[in-house]
C-alpha cells in the first residue's frame, strides 16, 4: 500500500466505490418503473477512477464531468438525497428537476457541472484553472471524460492552451474501450491515448483504472505537482464499462461486443479486487456487513426521500433562462 | 467628449477593468499592435499581459476557456475580429453558456462578453462579412445588443461586463468609421430598450446596427419627399423591446423592417412575426423586409453593392409602400468610401 493509503483512507476509497454501485444497482432496479424519466448512462465497472480520483481531490478542487457523471458526483461528496431527487425530477433535485442525471452539479463540494456533448467541459475544466491561477487560489481543475472526448479537436485545443499557460489542470481519461458502441481501435491508429498531450507540453500516464489504490495514489501525486506549479497531466486509467451505453441493461449478446470481456471485467472489477486487500489488512466480515447496511440505509432514505419531493412547479418552466443581476 | 466606435469601446473597456480588477480580455490579435481596430488600444500597457492575452486561434476551446473563467470568478470578454468565427465556437455557446444557469438550477452563472465584429464592403466575400445575431435570438439564454453609435458602444459594453450572463455584441465594422459625442464618466447603458433615431408620422422602419446609420440618410432624402418617417433602433434584440416597436407602428401603421443579415428566419423574420401577431388590424399596408438577397456574399463590388440594403433601396421601398413613384429615390452613398485592407 506505500504510504499514501492507510487503512483508513483504504477503507474509504472502497466504501465510495460500494456506494456508488449499490446505488446504481438501484438506478437499475427502479429504471424498469418508470419513475426515472429520463436517460443514465451507468458506471459500474467503473467505480475506481470516480472513487480514486475525487479522494485525492480537495473539497475545494474544481471538477468538471460528463453525461456519466453518478460516480463522481457520488465522491466528490455531493448529497444522495439530491441526487436521486434530480434523477426523478422533483424540485429538490441537485439542479431542481432541471438538469436530470446527465447534469448533475453539487457546486458546495466543488463539482461546477456535468455536460451531455462529449469533451465540452475539457476547456471549461481549463478556464476554470486560469481563474484559479489569476486570482491566486491553490485549486486545481480536474475534466473527467471518457476516451471518445479524443476524437474531439476541442480536447487537443484545449490542452494546447492548458500548457501553454501552465494552468493547474489534470485530465482525467476513463478508457472504457467504448464510445457508445465503437470500439477505440476504430478510431483511432494509435490506442495508448495518454500519448496524445505529450507534443503540446502535456505530461501523460497510463494506469489501471481498475486498481483503486494505484488511481489514488497517481491521483494524490500529481495533484501535489501540479497545484505546486507543475505543468498540467493527462491521465489515462484503464477500465470497462459493464452496462450497455445508455440504460440499465448489459448487452454483451450484441455485435459489438465480447462474451469473454464481460467474464474478463468481472475478474478484474474494482471493487472485489480493493475487497481482497481490505481483507488482507485486517477489515473483518461483520464490517463488511455493516457498511453494506449503512449504504442500504442511505440510499433507501435517498430513494424516499425522491419520492417525497414535489415536482417542479409549472411557472418553475419560465424561471433561470437568466440571472437577474443583483 | 468625440470618439469614434473603436475609442468609446476602448474607453469603456478600460474604465470596467479599473472598476473590476477580475475582468480580462482574450482573443486572437487583441493585444497587438491594430488593436482590434482601436477598441483595446491602450489596454495591454495599462492593465498588463495577465488581463489581456493574445489567445491559440482556437474558437471553440477558447470559448470553453471564457466559460470555465467566468464560473471560476472572472470577467472575461472574448473578442472575435470577424463575426463568422462564431460558428467555431457554437456547441460552447449554445449548448454550454446559454443553458448554464438554468440547466443546473440557477446555482452559477456564465457572465461571458463576446464580442463579434461583422465585416462589410471591400471585399469581404463569403467568410469575412456575416451577421449572425438571429442564432443567438433563436436559443434561450444568451442577451444579444448591436450598438449603433460609439456612445452605445460603450455603455453598452459596460453594462454586458457588469451582466451576469453571457452577453454577444455584434459591432459592424462600418460603425467604427463614426464618430459621436460620448461621455468620459463610466456609464451603463440598459441592455434591453431600444432607440428612436428619428420622429416621424407616416411609416416606422426597425432597423439596428450599420442599417440604421443607411435608414437615418434615407430618411433625410424621404423628408425631402414629404414623407415623414420614424426610425427605431431595436440596440438589443434578446430581450427583444417589443413595446417600442409596437407603439411606433400602431402609431405609423406601416412597417419597414430592415436586417444587417438574410432575412429568412432572421432578425427581420422575428419582429415581422411578432407585428402580425400584434398589430395586423393596426396595419394599413403589409409589413416589407430587407435584407442580404438570398445568396453568398460575392466580393465583386458591383455584385455586392447588389448583395446589401442600402439607403437608396430603403428609399424606394419606402416611397412604394407610400404608393408614390421610386425612380426619384436619388440617394447617394452615406459613408465615405474607406479603403482596404480592413
Amino acid at each position: 500500500m506505500k504510504g499514501i493509503v492507510d487503512v483508513s483512507m483504504a477503507s474509504n476509497l472502497y466504501r465510495t466505490m460500494l456506494r456508488i454501485r449499490r446505488v446504481e444497482e438501484k438506478i437499475s432496479e427502479l429504471y424498469p418503473s418508470d419513475r426515472i424519466q429520463s436517460p443514465i448512462h451507468l458506471s459500474i465497472g467503473q467505480e475506481a477512477t470516480a472513487a480514486g480520483v475525487c479522494l485525492a481531490m480537495d473539497r475545494t478542487d474544481r471538477l468538471y464531468g460528463t453525461y456519466r457523471s453518478h460516480g463522481i458526483f457520488i465522491a466528490k461528496g455531493g448529497d444522495l438525497k439530491k441526487m436521486f431527487a434530480e434523477l426523478y425530477a422533483r424540485a429538490d433535485g441537485a439542479a431542481q428537476g432541471k438538469g436530470g442525471s446527465m447534469h448533475l452539479v453539487a457546486p458546495e463540494v466543488g463539482l461546477i457541472g456535468c455536460s451531455a456533448i462529449v469533451a465540452s467541459t475539457i476547456p471549461v475544466a481549463t478556464g476554470d484553472a486560469l481563474a484559479s491561477a489569476r486570482l491566486g487560489r491553490k485549486w486545481v481543475s480536474v475534466a473527467f471524460f471518457g476516451d471518445g472526448a479524443l476524437d474531439e479537436g476541442i480536447f487537443y485545443e484545449s490542452l494546447n492552451f492548458a500548457a501553454l499557460k501552465n494552468l493547474p489542470v489534470i485530465f482525467v481519461c476513463e478508457n472504457n474501450g467504448l464510445a457508445v458502441h465503437s470500439k477505440v481501435s476504430s478510431r483511432h491508429r494509435r490506442p495508448n491515448l495518454y500519448i496524445y498531450g505529450e507534443a503540446m507540453g502535456v505530461i501523460g500516464s497510463r494506469h489501471d483504472g481498475n486498481d483503486v489504490f494505484d488511481v489514488y495514489r497517481t491521483m494524490t501525486e500529481t495533484i501535489q505537482s501540479v497545484r505546486s506549479g507543475g505543468a498540467p497531466v493527462l491521465l489515462e486509467f484503464m477500465t470497462y464499462r459493464v452496462k450497455e451505453h445508455v440504460g440499465p441493461g448489459e448487452d454483451h449478446q450484441e455485435s459489438y461486443r465480447d462474451p469473454v470481456e464481460l467474464a474478463a471485467a468481472k475478474a478484474s472489477d474494482p471493487i472485489r479486487r480493493a475487497h481482497r486487500v481490505l481483507e488482507e489488512l485486517g477489515i473483518t466480515a461483520d464490517q463488511f456487513d455493516l457498511w453494506e447496511e449503512d449504504i442500504r440505509k442511505e440510499i433507501e432514505e435517498a430513494v424516499s426521500f425522491a419520492e417525497g419531493s414535489p415536482f417542479p412547479d409549472s411557472d418553475d418552466l419560465y424561471r433561470g433562462v437568466f440571472k437577474q443581476p443583483s | 467628449m468625440i470618439l469614434n466606435y473603436g475609442q468609446a469601446l476602448a474607453q469603456g473597456l478600460g474604465q470596467a477593468m479599473d472598476h473590476d480588477p477580475t475582468v480580462i480580455v482574450m482573443g486572437i490579435g487583441v493585444d497587438d499592435h491594430k488593436s482590434v481596430f482601436g477598441s483595446t488600444e491602450g489596454i495591454l500597457r495599462r492593465f498588463g499581459p495577465d488581463r489581456i492575452f493574445d489567445t491559440p486561434l482556437a474558437e471553440a476551446a477558447m470559448t470553453g476557456v471564457a466559460i470555465g473563467a467566468a464560473l471560476g470568478g472572472l470577467k472575461p470578454v472574448h473578442i472575435h475580429i470577424r463575426a463568422d468565427f462564431l460558428y467555431l465556437a457554437m456547441d460552447q455557446l449554445l449548448n454550454l453558456a446559454a443553458k448554464w444557469h438554468y440547466m443546473f438550477g440557477e446555482q452559477s452563472s456564465v457572465p461571458i462578453v463576446v464580442r463579434a465584429v461583422i465585416g462589410r464592403s471591400w471585399g469581404q466575400g463569403a467568410q469575412h462579412s456575416q451577421s449572425l445575431p438571429s442564432f443567438f435570438m433563436h436559443v434561450p439564454g444568451i442577451k444579444v445588443a448591436m450598438p449603433t453609435t460609439p456612445a452605445d458602444a460603450k455603455g453598452l459594453l459596460m453594462a454586458a461586463i457588469a451582466d451576469p450572463n453571457p452577453v454577444i455584441l455584434f459591432e459592424h465594422r462600418l460603425l467604427y468609421y463614426l464618430k459621436g459625442d460620448v461621455p468620459e464618466r463610466p456609464y451603463e447603458t440598459a441592455i434591453g430598450p431600444a432607440v428612436i433615431r428619428r420622429a416621424g408620422k407616416d411609416l416606422t422602419i426597425i432597423a439596428n446596427s450599420y442599417m440604421a446609420v443607411e435608414a437615418l440618410k434615407a430618411a433625410e432624402f424621404l423628408e425631402t419627399q414629404n414623407i415623414s418617417v420614424e426610425i427605431v433602433d431595436p440596440v438589443t434584440l434578446v430581450p427583444l423591446d417589443k413595446e417600442t416597436i409596437l407603439k411606433s407602428v400602431l402609431k405609423t401603421k406601416k412597417a419597414l423592417i430592415i436586417d444587417t443579415s438574410w432575412v429568412t428566419c432572421g432578425v427581420s423574420a422575428e419582429i415581422a412575426a411578432m407585428l402580425a401577431e400584434d398589430a395586423f388590424e393596426a396595419l394599413s399596408c403589409p409589413v416589407r423586409r430587407m435584407g442580404n438577397q438570398p445568396v453568398t456574399c460575392p466580393v465583386s463590388k458591383p455584385l455586392e453593392n447588389e448583395f446589401y440594403p442600402s439607403a437608396r433601396k430603403i428609399a424606394a421601398a419606402v416611397l412604394g409602400m407610400m404608393g408614390r413613384e421610386t425612380s426619384g429615390a436619388a440617394v447617394g452613398p452615406l459613408m465615405s468610401p474607406f479603403k482596404g485592407p480592413f
